[in-house]
Parts: structure tokens; sequence; C-alpha cells
């Protein structure tokens, strides 16, 4: 469980500052009464610098948006345990208190999330939901605080924003909606800002316009951008960084290019050789993984993938192999959880390998 | 190297099997069982079930598990105006103002009260279904005749609309259950109806529909069970709310004429003459109304839990 | 093997011909009594034609009304006008008895594969359902064995007959949709967003398993999905709708390598590649707002008020036909060719959003009057 943190924290090359979010060895179990304790996160580290964007890839239950959640400190306190370690300019999040932690929510660190319309409150007016945040973290009278959430409504691309401000929710489209919150989270500028699937409820050509709008916002604001999705294209576009997670763990960590270039996790590798891609030749058969995402072994037993694995040998488990499979460094700036990690031949960097998983 | 691969993967194909395509067991686990699963495991529903049991038991063995006969007179040489005996040997909660046996009465009681709430609440189901059913099948202009009929029932009080009921079918044990049954009716016609109307614009609805399956066949063979759990939960809460009720209007001497028959309702209004001397002989009464009440809310509100979709996995 | 479209071919007759199908769903308002206040033309115009054994994919955004297309040529949902030929029938026309037995044919699979499944079957009653339906096998042996052949054909072990859907994950409930799709032996089979419910990696298990159900049961699809990747890899002939119409029609590569109508060339644009060294270089055009109401759609061509392509002339007063540019391709655009020629330069956006501030407004994305109307639709216009 220790390895991690040490090796990934570097930032990139030329942005010579400390991270603003520094994660380490964070785990979040759920305890239910008259249930096993599930593990959503387990042993989980990574770190964004001013400026960056990370992405947090992997299907439904791998842990993702707990893990957010969890940075936010927005996970309930019944039955649920958060252990490990968020930094957050260097001060610590794990176990501070109710009020503390709503003080740096809003005003350092803002999330966005998935579904616009049930993330904001359908009864009151948009001007009220972003004035309201303004009012709480920054000293502004009334007055200044509309003329700032206009002016915010208007950075995020939404037209006529005095108007809208007197609109309800249910009035805007999904894309406006979700512009809306983002004009919200970046409210008082904060120094992190979480996303967690924001375009997945919407339509392509909107999906396009808001990430348009988050790659601006990193570049002129120098905002660290924690992008969770499970849309590897998503990925490609925007993040620097990208972590991918099953079940609970990250397994591969490297940087975009090197990442779409050459996967080493055969998961990686099969969820790149199992989607269709606009620009790939027609009639190119795709290589599904089997099974689902249930099919999976306890970490302590083994690596998890190893059930739908086509690498997996029996050294996968810990039983064969005597130790669980650990995250460790695998060349510059990547890190690798597996024992049997996809080989290339070693000559051409950079080239791009669509299905080169096998 | 693949020979040696597939060798060595054995192990691991083993355990994926075991994780397995299909959960394993024997036979899959129907929605019905899987809520009874969860309903056995709710400490909640226990207390319900074993309060609402209890009571059920009681009622089925009342000659046996009596001590006395309820209608029988004793201790009357004890009795006069501004007294009237506590409880004493053989008469472990006393005797009320005629003396009989309160224990004994309670007992009995519970037969009638539970036979009231049961059966008018069955009643007021059945024709409650059958009303939200003619609107939730047929929609259109049947649903707007039914649901106008039904509001006009539901915008009378209850209590008012059982009164005005027992006076027009005369004073007796049915008229009580036939009122209380038809307080009940616009509850499960609505609830039925609203029900149906969600679950025919379903995805697996229309699936039958887009099959070829017939049209009476989607609606009762998969629209209307798909439809029961809130009528089932409704009902467990609606049988508190009737022995309730039947108690009120017995208090109100809407009741039983037969004022001998023990009954909690009636107990508990003879007792209120009574009150300043032995407060106890309307609380006995009332605490059993309260907590087979409570008995039947606790069972009915952890089944909603148990049968809502959200705990399916 | 590619299908063709308006009449212009002449090989053979296709599978399916839709001429001119409209849907508008009324807007209702009213205490007592209900009035009829306007339409929502989900479904405005549309011609195409499938033929045996390939697969046509239809495009377009939430709102666009492919999803209510498919419905309507299925008649799951009352066509207002036009015509469904499937095989020298009206669908459109037929009625009662006839229209059920028709349904034998044309068969569904949908997009939530949980929905779709009665929760209080299990996997042999779902299965058995449409065959008794049909009163097709005759006897229950007949049938457990049709069943059993069905399991095999998707993937499932004859261990699944006794479970009930909650029990699957999300790509095996598909496997037993489809399964009972197909237990009809059907011609044609309608995917709606077969794929975009389920896990990413799940996702190309279920389009392996259409395509070759395809090709050993020789059936004609028409898949109706947003997925602009998904939807390429699978068809051979793809229509890329836009506000109740089809916008641009052609075979699957042409459209890639050359996509006609400025929508087309948008919506191409905006689709992510996962691949960092394409999404780095490749051209973007970003749209201006959103979706216009299809309660109150724009003049003239349905798209001038976002496209960047727009001219002073024609664009906002002449509707656009379906016409075929090239063999087999068809774009609904005043000025395709000069387009495709690079003699037209795109708008940026914030330029298109500006011309049509005003008129974006009136046709109605935000204002409180139109999301009003749509919310008091009687059926949904479409899910996602």
């Amino acid at each position: 469980m220790s390895s991690g943190s040490s090796s990934i924290s570097a930032p990139p090359v030329g942005l010579g500052n400390q991270p603003v979010l520094e994660v380490t060895d964070l785990a979040v179990r759920f305890t239910r009464r008259g249930e096993a304790d599930t593990r959503a996160v387990d042993g989980v580290s990574f770190s964004v610098a001013p400026g960056e964007t990370i992405g947090l890839v992997g299907e439904s239950g791998c842990g993702k948006s707990v893990t957010s959640l969890a940075v936010m400190g927005l996970l309930p306190k019944r039955n649920v345990q958060v252990s490990g370690s968020v930094r957050l300019d260097g001060q610590e999040l794990v176990g501070a208190d109710a009020e503390t932690l709503r003080g740096l929510r809003g005003a350092d660190m803002a999330m966005v999330f998935q579904d616009p319309l049930s993330s904001l409150n359908p009864t009151v007016p948009i001007g009220t939901q972003v004035t309201e945040v303004l009012l709480e973290h920054r000293d502004m009278t009334r007055k200044e605080a509309v003329d700032e959430a206009a002016r915010l409504l208007d950075r995020v691309g939404i037209p006529d924003p005095l108007r809208r401000l007197k609109e309800y929710p249910h009035q805007l489209s999904g894309g406006m909606r979700q512009r809306a919150l983002i004009a919200m989270a970046l409210s008082c500028s904060p120094r992190l800002l979480i996303a967690d699937e924001p375009t997945t409820a919407l339509d392509v050509t909107i999906q396009a316009q808001i990430l348009e709008l988050l790659r601006e916002l990193v570049v002129d604001s120098g905002t660290a951008l924690v992008m969770i999705t499970h849309d590897l294209g998503v990925v490609a576009g925007l993040c620097d960084r990208v972590h991918v997670m099953y079940a609970g763990k990250i397994i591969e960590t490297a940087d975009r290019h090197e990442l779409f270039a050459r996967p080493r996790q055969p998961y990686t590798g099969g969820l790149l050789a199992s989607v269709p891609r606009l620009d790939s030749p027609r009639g190119a058969p795709l290589t599904p993984i089997r099974g689902s995402a249930r099919d999976t072994i306890a970490w302590a037993d083994g690596c998890a993938f190893a059930p739908r694995c086509d690498s997996a040998q029996d050294d996968c488990l810990t039983e064969v192999a005597g130790s669980t499979v650990e995250l460790v460094p695998d060349g510059p700036r990547r890190e690798l959880r597996c024992r049997h990690p996809i080989e290339y031949p070693p000559a051409p960097a950079g080239a791009t390998a669509p299905g080169a998983a096998r | 190297m693949t020979a040696m691969g597939d060798v060595k993967r054995r192990r691991i194909d083993e355990l994926a099997a075991r994780a397995g395509a299909v959960p394993e067991g024997e036979g899959g686990v129907s929605l019905t069982r899987s809520a009874f699963r969860r309903l056995r495991r709710d400490p909640v529903a226990i207390i319900g079930a074993v309060i609402v049991i209890t009571f059920l038991v009681v009622a089925a063995f009342a000659p046996f598990l009596a001590p006395r006969d309820p209608l029988a007179q004793t201790l009357l040489s004890e009795i006069r105006p501004g007294n009237i005996p506590g409880a004493r040997e053989g008469f472990p909660l006393g005797v009320d103002n005629l003396g009989r046996d309160i224990l004994s009465r309670l007992i009995w009681g519970s037969r009638q009260s539970l036979m009231i709430g049961v059966v008018s609440t069955v009643l007021g189901v059945v024709v409650g279904m059958a009303f939200g059913v003619l609107a939730g099948a047929f929609g259109g202009w049947v649903d707007t005749v039914v649901m106008r009929f039904i509001d006009i029932v539901l915008s009378i009080p209850s209590l008012l609309m059982a009164i005005s009921i027992s006076v027009l079918l005369g004073q007796n044990q049915y008229a009580l259950m036939i009122a209380i049954a038809v307080t009940q009716v616009p509850i499960f016609a609505r609830l039925l109806r609203g029900s149906m109307l969600a679950q025919r614009n379903s995805d697996y609805a229309l699936a039958a529909q887009a099959l070829g399956v017939k049209k009476s066949r989607i609606v009762f063979g998969h629209v209307l069970p798909n439809s029961l759990s809130p009528v089932i939960v409704q009902a467990t809460l609606s049988l508190a709310t009737a022995i309730i009720e039947a108690a009120a209007l017995s208090f109100l001497g809407l009741g039983d004429p037969d004022l001998a028959r023990p009954e909690w309702g009636a107990m508990l209004a003879n007792a209120q003459a009574f009150l300043s001397i032995r407060p106890e002989l309307a609380v006995y009464p009332a605490l059993c109304i309260i907590v087979v009440a409570l008995g039947f809310t606790l069972l009915g509100e952890s089944l909603r839990e148990a049968l809502d979709p959200k705990f399916r996995r | 093997m590619t299908a063709t479209a308006t009449p212009a071919d002449q090989r053979g007759e296709p599978l399916l011909r839709v001429q001119g199908l409209k849907v508008h769903f009324p807007i209702k308002r009213g205490i007592f009594v209900d009035r009829t206040v306007g339409h929502v033309r989900a479904v405005d115009g549309v011609d195409l034609s499938i033929d045996r054994g390939t697969t046509y994919g239809l495009v377009g955004e939430s709102g666009c009304g492919k999803s209510t297309l498919g419905r309507a040529i299925l008649r799951l949902v009352e066509p207002t006008a036009g015509s469904v030929v499937f095989d020298g029938t009206d669908v459109a026309a037929l009625r009662g008895e006839p229209l059920r037995k028709m349904r034998r044919r044309m068969q569904m699979v949908f997009q939530d594969p949980l929905g779709s499944l009665d929760p209080r079957q299990n996997v042999e009653s779902l299965l058995s359902e449409p065959l008794r339906a049909h009163g097709l096998d005759g006897g229950n042996a007949g049938i457990a064995a049709h069943i059993r052949t069905l399991l095999d054909a998707v993937g499932l072990p004859v261990a699944a007959l006794r479970r009930y859907p909650h029990e699957f994950s999300g790509g095996q409930r598909q496997r037993i949709g489809i399964a009972r799709s197909i237990a009809l032996e059907p011609d044609l089979l309608i995917a709606d967003e077969p794929v975009s419910a389920l896990d990413v990696s799940v996702q190309a298990q279920v389009v392996n398993l259409l395509e070759e159900l395809q090709e050993r049961l020789g059936l004609t699809y028409l898949v109706i999905a947003h997925d602009l990747a998904v939807v390429r890899h699978i068809s051979d002939v793809v229509g890329v709708m836009y506000l109740g119409s089809l916008v641009e029609q052609a075979p699957a590569d042409d459209l890639y390598e050359e996509p006609l109508h400025p929508y087309t060339r948008a919506l191409m644009s905006a689709v992510p590649v996962p691949d960092p060294v394409v999404e780095g270089s490749r051209e973007r055009i970003l749209l201006a707002g959103d979706l216009p109401s299809p309660a109150n759609p724009p003049n003239g061509c349905r798209f001038h008020t976002r496209c960047p392509w727009r001219q002073e002339t024609r664009c906002d007063d002449e509707v656009p036909v379906l016409r075929e540019l090239a063999p087999a391709r068809f774009v609904s655009c005043h000025w395709a060719e000069e387009i495709r020629d690079g003699v037209l330069r795109p708008k940026a956006p914030e330029e298109v959003a500006a011309i049509q501030g005003v008129h974006v407004a009136a046709t109605g994305v935000g204002p409180v009057e139109t999301d009003a109307l749509v919310q008091g639709i009687d059926q949904p216009i479409e899910r996602t």
C-alpha cells in the first residue's frame, strides 16, 4: 500500500508549483449492518498541480465518483469510513470538521456533477443560487453579487445573463444548466475543480461546448481540474495525466499521450480496443473485454481484473505469487499494477496504437 | 507460450467461473422472495409482525385464553356509584362498572376489533382496486368518469361518511364495516390507478406491445402485478386506521348495538363516565388499540421499504 | 450490400420504405376540458428505405425525434401522416389483430435493458411470452427447446432460465432483451440505443453480438443511437436527423470521409476520439446554442439558427429538400456544394450566436412558454 505518492507527485514540467491537491492512500469503506464491508476506494494516491488536468477513468462502480466525494468531504458520516490523507494546498481534509470543509467547499474547491438538473434547486431562480455562493464566501453586497453573477454567467457562455438570472433551472436547457453549475463552481475562483462526468448527460455538440469551456478555464485561471469520466475520448482531448481505476484501485497511471499510445494494463488496452472509433477504418472488429465488472475477485486475493483478463496467469493470484499486486513505477512518469502487462517492441515512441492491446 | 498460459491460468478461470456469469445457487430469486428476505432482516418488521401475530393469536384463541366469561357480572356487591373495584386476585385488570372482567373483555374484544378492521379493509381494497383497475386499464373517458366519482367520494369527510352510512343502513356491525370500507375505497382506487398508469408507460409494457402480446395480457399479466406494491403497503397501514376508526365509531355510539358484546371502542366509550374513579378502564382498551395500530403501521412501513425498487439488486 | 434511399434506386424492393412520416404530439392544456394548444413535431416528414440484410443507422441528438421515428415504424406511437411500407404492406394502416400479427416480423431492442424486462418474470417466462402470444412452437417441449437455442444464440447459460432480470449484469440483461426480440424470427430489428446504457467494456460485446446475429439470421437492422462512432461501426447507411427530419443520408464510410451537411460536420467534429494525437490536431466546429424546441421549430432550414455556414438568402425562409448530391448521398442543404468545395467558410460560434441572438430566443430555447408547453405533452418525445 505504500507505493504511490512519492513517485507521482511531480507536477508537469514547467510548472514548478506545489500540487493543489495531494491524495495519499485514500480508502473508503462502506459498512452496513448485516452486510460485509465494501471497499469502494482502496489505497488511491494522486496529485494535481495548478493548471493541470488529471483524469480518473473507469467504468461504473470502479470508485471514481466515491473518490471525488471523499475529496470534497461529501460522503455521509454514517456507515462510511474514510482513511488516508487528502491535502488541499497542504491542509489536511480527512478528519477535518464540518465547518472547515464547508468553508473550503465553494471557495477553494468546487464540484460539478453529472446531472445538472438535480444539482440545482428547482424552486429557486438561477440568480439566487449563484449569488448565494458569492454572498457566503465573498465579501459582497447584494448588488455587487448580482453583477458578479451576471459576469460569471457571461463568462461560461450563457447569453443574456441578466435575464437568465431570474429564470428557474427547468427553464434552461441541459447545456445551459451545466454552464450555470460551472459558473457557480467558479464563483470564488477555486483552486481545485472536480468535474464528475460533467458531460455524460449532454449531447455531443453540447459536450463539445462544455469541454471547450473547461479547457479555457484551466488555461485562463490555472485551476487544477480533476476530470472523472468513463469516456476515453473525453480524456484524450482534455487530461494531462490519466489514472485508470478498476475495482477501487488505480491500476495504471500515465501521461495522456503515453497512455493512449502504449497502454500497459490489459484493462486499459481492452477498453481502447473495445470502443469503435470514428476515425478508424470501418469493418475492423471490436475486441470486447469478456464478462462484466461483476466478475471480479478481491484485491487481497489477487488482481481484481484477472477473471476478465486475457493475459492473466495464475501468479496474478495472491495465493500463487505470495503477495498482492502492487502499483509500481513503470518507466518515466508511469505507474502500473499488473504482473503481465502488454509488451511493445522497443522502438517507435509516440506512434498511436488503437487496438494494440492484442 | 500460449499452451503454457492456458495451463497457468486454470485456477483463475475456476475463480472466474465461481464469480460467475450467472449468480450461484439453484433457481432465481424473485422480487417477492427478495423482498421477504429483506423483511426478515429488518428489526422493525419483526417487531411489527410479532405484535400483529400476537393479537391475531389472541383473537383466534379468545375462548381458551380468556380467564372468565366476558359477559358474566361479578363482584356486584362491591360496585356502587363512586366505587369500582380494582385489580385483585382472579381479576388481574379489575372489572368494569357492571362487574365484568376487563382482561376477558379485552381478549374477546380483540376478535371484534380485528375482524371489523380486516373485513372493512379487505372490502375497501377489493372495491377500490376494482375502480382502480377500471380506470387504470382503460384510461380515456372511463378513467375520467371513474376518477371524478372517486373524487366526489374522497371530498366527503370520512367520519361524516361513516356516520351517514351507519344511519342509513341501521345500526349494526355490518353497517360499521361498510362505512369504514367506503372511506377506504377512494384511497385504493387512486393509488392503483396512479400506479397502473405509471407502469403502463414503462418500457416493459411497451416491449410487450412490440412483441405482439395481447392488450388484456399486458394489463393483467404485467401492468397490474407490478402496480400492486403500493396497494399492499397501503392496505397494511389502512388496517391500523380501520381499527382506530371502528373504535371511534363505537365510541360515538354508532357501533354494534349489542352493547354486551365486548369491543375496544365501546369499552373506551363506556369507561369515560368513570374516568375520575378508575382511569385504567379507559387506559387498557386505548392501549390495545394503540399497540395493534402500531404493529400494523410498523409492518406497513417496513413492507414499503422492502418492496421499494431502489433496494432491488 | 449497401442500402439505398429514396426512389432513385431500382435494385429490388427494399424491406422497409418509410414515406412522408410525421408524428405530431398534441400539447394539451385545460382544467376541465383539454384543449389542444399546439403540436410538438417530433417527426416531421421523413423518407427512408432499408434494403434486406443491411443496417441503417439513425443518429441525432436527444429531442431530434429518432426514437419516435423508430416507435412510429413499429406503431408503438401513432403516426400522424405518411406511410410505412414493410415488405409490401402498409403498417401505418393496419389495425387490431392484423397489426398484432405483423409485429412478429418487426421487433425492437430497447435502450434500458432492465426497464424493458418485466421484473416479475424470470428469463424462461420472458422468452416464452412472445412465442405463446403468437401461438408458435406448439407445446411446452417445443417452446423449451426453442428457448434454449435462443439462450445459446446470445451466449447465456441455460442456468439463466430460472433467474430474474435484476440478478443479471447490464450486458447480460441486454442479451436477454435481444434473445426475446429474435424469438419470433423477425425480418426487421429496430434497436433503440442498444448499448448506451451499458458499460464501455461491455458495449463491444453487444455490438458484436448484433453483428453476428445479423449474419446468421439475415436480419435487417435499424439502429438508432446518439453515438456516431457506434452507428458508423455497425451501419451500412447512416441517416442524420435534426429536429424531426433527415438532414443527410450516406453510406457509412462516405459520411465520415466527407460529411456534406453542416450539422453532420459539427456532429462529427464534436465526437471525442480516444487518441490525443487526433484530438489535438483535428478541426473542431463548435455549434452555438442549443436545440430549438420541436414545438416551435425555426422557419426555413431548421438548422439555420445554429449553422456556422448560414447565408443571408434562402436559409431563413426556404425549407431545403433532401436531394441526391452524389450517388447514394442525400443532403438537405441549399449550399451543400459550395460548402463542400470550400467556397463558403464557417463562422465562429460567437458570431452565429450574435447574429441569431434574437432568433434563438424567439424560436424558444429558453423562454418560459415553450418549456412549459413541452412539459404538457402527453408522451415523452424522447428518452435518452
